[in-house]
């Protein structure tokens, strides 16, 4: 009784904090419940939901980014809704609805600016941090009339932004020095179908993954002047390849030391890259398709999920031995982890079982779980100050 | 009202034409399947995404034969896979009629 008494006074008090008292952010993180429209505010110290907050629309597939004092998350639906969610008093402070059907955003590097990529219409608009009204409209207009859905954003240093045009196979580079009249330099024929990229951390690289071909294209941001390469080219060409039930995420992608881990698109493997030489180095078999290939923050080790119908299934990676050192079954439908900033945690949603979870990442045990309905996306704030987060 | 009556009608229709082959509690896994496994590229209202939208309305012109063998073998040069190895033609059936019938929209 006593303890259980213990329990609600902190609850509460923990409650008070989000709402009145002085409290810092460094720690919190939202938790998207995509079927209900909701974010949930955590926090990770003593691993507790803090707040709940309604009326963000369709969360299909959302991602979030946070301002660079890690107070305001920026949640972009599959409805084409923007919103800007004051985590510390969990409210939502403006939400535009800003096209029809868009997959995910970015923030630039001086914080002022939010661009949100479009599926319909095909192209980025961009959005004032502070009040979100638009500022710039870039649609992705590859062929006269032709307008194709973007992916992969991605925030560069220089105030640039980022994007590949799915439809229409090219990178787009956004410099948005003078935000109402971006300047775009386009880079065509980077390969076919490119389904998502990312920048590595320290914003040099934008590599774009293509579903429609064995190889991922490299655009060096310090030489952009040098065109895109073909990479990792042929990497599938002596495997069957087999049906795709979803597509890989390459957002968070594991670089560790001189290696970058990469998903293979329709096979039960992860790549092992050299990125001085961007060759591949090897191959790990792994349980399923991989979704996410996500490093520890040390880069120690990897962690992995996979696609349907192996979604109920984690694996680590040891880095150095470039071996699968445990094998976890969380629950139904796996779909995205978040490290703790220095990784001594890793939470995760298992959205079929209604649950997060959260391992010690050297135990590789559960320490405890929380409920969340439908959890997809996690998000915690330290991913303000990373290039591309 | 009316509407309902007529989702409820539907809905027991679908359900007589292929309740022999997909269980209840099948139904509900494979519903779960429709919004949240093919909503990862159609979206979870199935209002499309990387994938085309595929809510009732989307669908009106397609027939039955159409989506069953989209769904079954997949659409070649572009992501959709094929589930026949995953689902059962009953199931791959239960589906489209769903997909017909249900009302996705917000």
């Amino acid at each position: 009784m006593r303890a259980f008494l213990a329990a609600v006074v902190l609850s509460l008090l923990v409650a008070g904090a989000v709402a009145g008292e002085l409290r810092g952010t460094g720690d919190l993180g939202v938790v998207v419940e995509r079927a209900d429209g909701r974010l949930l505010v955590v926090e990770h110290t003593g691993n507790s939901r803090l707040a709940e907050v309604e009326g963000l629309g369709d969360l299909s597939h959302a991602s979030v980014v946070f301002s660079r004092d890690e107070r305001f998350a920026y949640v972009f639906g599959r409805d084409g809704g923007l919103t800007r969610v004051d985590i510390l008093e969990g409210r939502i402070v403006n939400r535009v609805m800003q096209s029809g059907n868009s997959i995910g955003g970015a923030i630039s590097q001086d914080g002022k600016w939010i661009a949100v990529s479009n599926y319909e219409p095909g192209g980025v608009r961009v959005f004032d941090a502070a009040t979100l009204e638009m500022v710039a409209d870039i649609p992705a207009e590859y062929a006269p009339g032709k307008f194709s859905k973007t992916v992969g954003l991605v925030d560069a240093p220089g105030n640039q932004f980022v994007f590949s045009l799915y439809d229409g196979d090219q990178i787009w580079l956004v410099d948005m020095m003078n935000p109402r009249k971006p300047r775009i330099k386009r880079f065509e024929n980077i390969g076919r179908a490119p389904y998502d990229a990312l920048i590595t951390p320290d914003g040099r690289y934008y590599i774009a993954g293509l579903f429609g071909e064995d190889s991922m294209a490299l655009l060096d941001l310090w030489h952009p002047e040098k065109g895109v390469q073909k990479i990792l080219k042929g990497y599938a060409e002596h495997d069957e390849k087999l049906p795709v039930y979803k597509m890989p995420h390459l957002e968070g992608w594991a670089m560790a030391g001189e290696q970058a881990f990469v998903p293979a698109v329709g096979q039960h493997k992860v790549l092992v890259m050299n990125t001085g030489s961007w060759q591949k180095e090897a191959e790990i078999d792994v349980h399923g398709q991989p979704v996410f290939v996500i490093a520890r923050p040390d880069g120690r080790q990897v962690w992995v999920n996979f696609a349907y119908p192996n979604n109920d299934t984690i694996q680590v990676i040891d880095v150095e031995s470039r071996r699968v050192i445990k094998t976890l079954k969380p629950g139904k439908g796996v779909l995205h982890m978040e490290f703790t900033p220095r990784g001594e945690r890793v939470w995760m949603s298992v959205r079929d079982d209604n649950r997060i979870d959260v391992y010690d990442t050297s135990t590789l045990e559960r320490v405890k779980s929380l409920p969340a309905k439908k959890p997809s996306g996690i998000f915690f704030t330290d991913r303000a100050h990373k290039i591309g987060l | 009202m009316p509407k309902a009556l007529m989702f409820l009608a539907m809905w027991a229709l679908t359900m007589s034409a292929t309740a022999e082959a997909v269980t209840a509690e099948r139904q509900t896994e494979l519903r779960n399947l429709v919004h949240q496994d093919c909503g990862s590229c159609h979206g979870m209202r199935l209002t499309g995404g990387l994938g085309p939208a595929i809510t009732s309305r989307a669908l009106q012109d397609k027939n039955h034969e159409f989506l069953f063998a989209t769904i079954s073998e997949g659409r070649h040069g572009t992501p959709m896979p094929p589930w026949r190895t995953l689902l059962t033609r009953q199931e791959i059936d239960w589906i489209v009629d769903y997909l017909k019938t249900v009302e996705t929209q917000p």
